[in-house]
């Protein structure tokens, strides 16, 4: 953990020999006369990590993870992911929204058939459906998945979501505030899901979120935006608790205290020093 | 509660269909003769110098009562596909000569309408090159096209046709367009992500995503050809429901035109019907 930005000259640094996704010095600017939304954000994710963004609303998170996804073109920089340059979306990049973005006139499981067999174009029929059942039993839902999403309560139609995005086998799997619609006690379940299957299935995860505790029960590393405009990536903490984390017992683990008021701190106070340090 | 204002509302409209029958058997009830120069009603004299019988005081509306209307109605519709020559043909067949008209040049309308909308939806650009053009054309009347498209068709069959689907494609081409415009960018994104492919793209996710507004834009059109079909009909036709009501009313058959009337409104209900059910099946909840 990084405490002081001062002392964390990482961003500039070369970038990690076995990183997966390599982002370099990616900003967005909307407007060429306005200042831009963020500038100059850099890190690395690796294979197998659970990387989460924080930062408040209007510093460009969703715009970090919509160029990362292809969907959206950086105005400065670029991204390297296995050694090649990102520049549109493609299935090595699974997308979860922020809302759950299902086709609403497919039941769940055509939608997670419709996924299935973009990702596998000639795969026989009753192995796209089985393939499509499995991710869907894989978060709970056999029971419903010849419901339409308007059947479906919220918690269920991210669930969906999610196993559309898991069912094409994505490289990084990228969330954006995938719970930020969710009521707390679903929300909790679905995380706890999540994490359960990411540590089966060695998925690489990118989320935003604006959740503190959603950061630290997920990631391994959380990413700290500074505000817009303008914003930066400020720190790049790392999680000090144990994998083994649950959230029942989270709150027990040493350095959980710590960690959360750095984080909350961050947010509270210093994500607006560091703006107001960048323009200065 | 719900039942009881079904049975209200049903009430309600028994009610007003019968106001109207009574109405109209009213105003058509024979009424006595008026001379215009003061002359008692009934006066022998008068009605023998009208022409008329001496004893005949009363005038008859031209106008058919509902009974006498029934009547014909039932006479007609008894054999409404009997043939005997192009100027004796039964409703019916000229009924269907329209419906055949009509679907044609809809179905033209339709095959044109959706691809090129699809492409307005698609490319900014292309809409903002040929929107203008399409605002010029959109308002005319169909059958303004009618002396342009006699002399260069030079077919009034074809003619007819060609009425129907220059009314019929505005209103299919600007819904498609809107409806594949506004489809919401999460669902693109999708297929972004997933690199669906063009054909797929289109079929599974926009056709259905947009086909609500498009069968929106094809119920206007369908109900804007079958009003210019009967105009049209009357302009250039031989045959056609257009064409019958014409012919009825230079026979002074207003039984007939009633009749006819009656059933290009039955139809058009049909018709719309029809496109509503297809509509429902491809609506979808958010």
């Amino acid at each position: 953990m990084q405490n002081n930005p001062a002392l964390s000259p990482t961003f500039a640094e070369p970038h990690d020999a076995d990183a997966l996704v390599q982002v370099s010095g990616i900003g967005k600017r909307y407007r060429p006369d306005g200042p831009p939304v963020f500038s100059g954000v850099s890190f690395d994710i690796r294979p197998g990590e659970f990387v989460c963004l924080i930062g408040h609303s209007g510093c460009g998170k969703s715009s970090i993870l919509n160029i990362l996804a292809g969907l959206e073109q950086p105005s400065e920089g670029g991204m390297i992911m296995d050694g090649r340059e990102i520049t549109g979306p493609g299935l090595d990049r699974g997308v979860v929204f922020q809302g759950h973005a299902l086709l609403p006139w497919l039941t769940a499981l055509q939608n997670v058939t419709f996924a299935v067999r973009a990702r596998h174009r000639h795969m026989p029929r009753h192995e796209i459906r089985e393939k499509a059942e499995h991710y869907l039993a894989m978060v709970g839902l056999e029971a419903a998945m010849h419901k339409k999403p308007a059947e479906l309560s919220g918690g269920m139609r991210q669930r969906v979501g999610i196993a559309r995005a898991f069912c094409t086998q994505p490289r990084v799997l990228l969330m954006d505030e995938p719970f930020g619609a969710l009521d707390a006690l679903t929300r909790g379940m679905i995380q706890e899901e999540l994490l359960k299957i990411c540590a089966q299935t060695q998925q690489t995860v990118f989320m935003i979120t604006h959740d503190v505790d959603e950061a630290i029960f997920l990631a391994d590393r959380v990413l700290l935006m500074s505000n817009g405009p303008d914003a930066r990536l400020a720190e790049d903490a790392s999680n000090p608790l144990p994998r083994s984390r649950t959230r029942e017992t989270m709150h027990h683990e040493d350095g959980f205290y710590t960690f959360r008021n750095h984080l909350v701190d961050f947010l509270v106070r210093r994500s607006a020093l560091a703006q107001k340090a960048a323009t200065a | 509660m719900l039942s009881q204002e079904n049975r209200l509302s049903f009430f309600l409209s028994f009610a007003s269909l019968l106001g109207v029958l009574l109405i109209w058997q009213f105003s058509t009830l024979p009424q006595a003769s008026r001379s215009p120069y003061g002359i008692p009603d009934g006066n022998a004299e008068y009605q023998r110098l009208m022409g008329r019988s001496a004893v005949a005081s009363t005038v008859r509306s031209d106008f058919p009562t509902p009974g006498a209307f029934v009547r014909n109605a039932i006479e007609v519709l008894h054999a409404p596909f009997h043939n005997n020559g192009p100027n004796d043909r039964g409703i019916g067949w000229q009924l269907g000569a329209s419906l055949l008209r009509v679907m044609i040049g809809y179905g033209l309308a339709t095959l044109v309408a959706v691809p090129l909308g699809f492409v307005f939806g698609l490319q900014p650009v292309i809409q903002k090159a040929l929107n203008p053009f399409v605002q010029i054309l959109r308002p005319i009347s169909p059958l303004a096209w009618m002396p342009i498209a006699l002399y260069t068709i030079r077919d009034a069959e074809l003619c007819a046709i060609f009425v129907i689907f220059i009314c019929s494609l505005w209103p299919i081409l600007l819904n498609t367009a809107f409806g594949v415009a506004s489809i919401r960018r999460e669902w693109l994104n999708v297929i972004r992500t997933l690199e669906v492919r063009w054909p797929q793209r289109i079929f599974f996710v926009l056709l259905p995503a947009a086909a609500p507004t498009i069968l929106t834009g094809m119920r206007i059109g369908l109900g804007v050809a079958w009003l210019a079909i009967v105009a049209a009909e009357m302009l250039v036709g031989s045959s056609g429901i257009g064409y019958f009501v014409w012919n009825q009313w230079n026979n002074l058959s207003l039984s007939n035109v009633i009749l006819a009337v009656l059933l290009i409104g039955l139809a058009g209900m049909a018709l719309d019907a029809a496109l509503a059910f297809v509509q429902r099946s491809v609506r979808y909840a958010e």
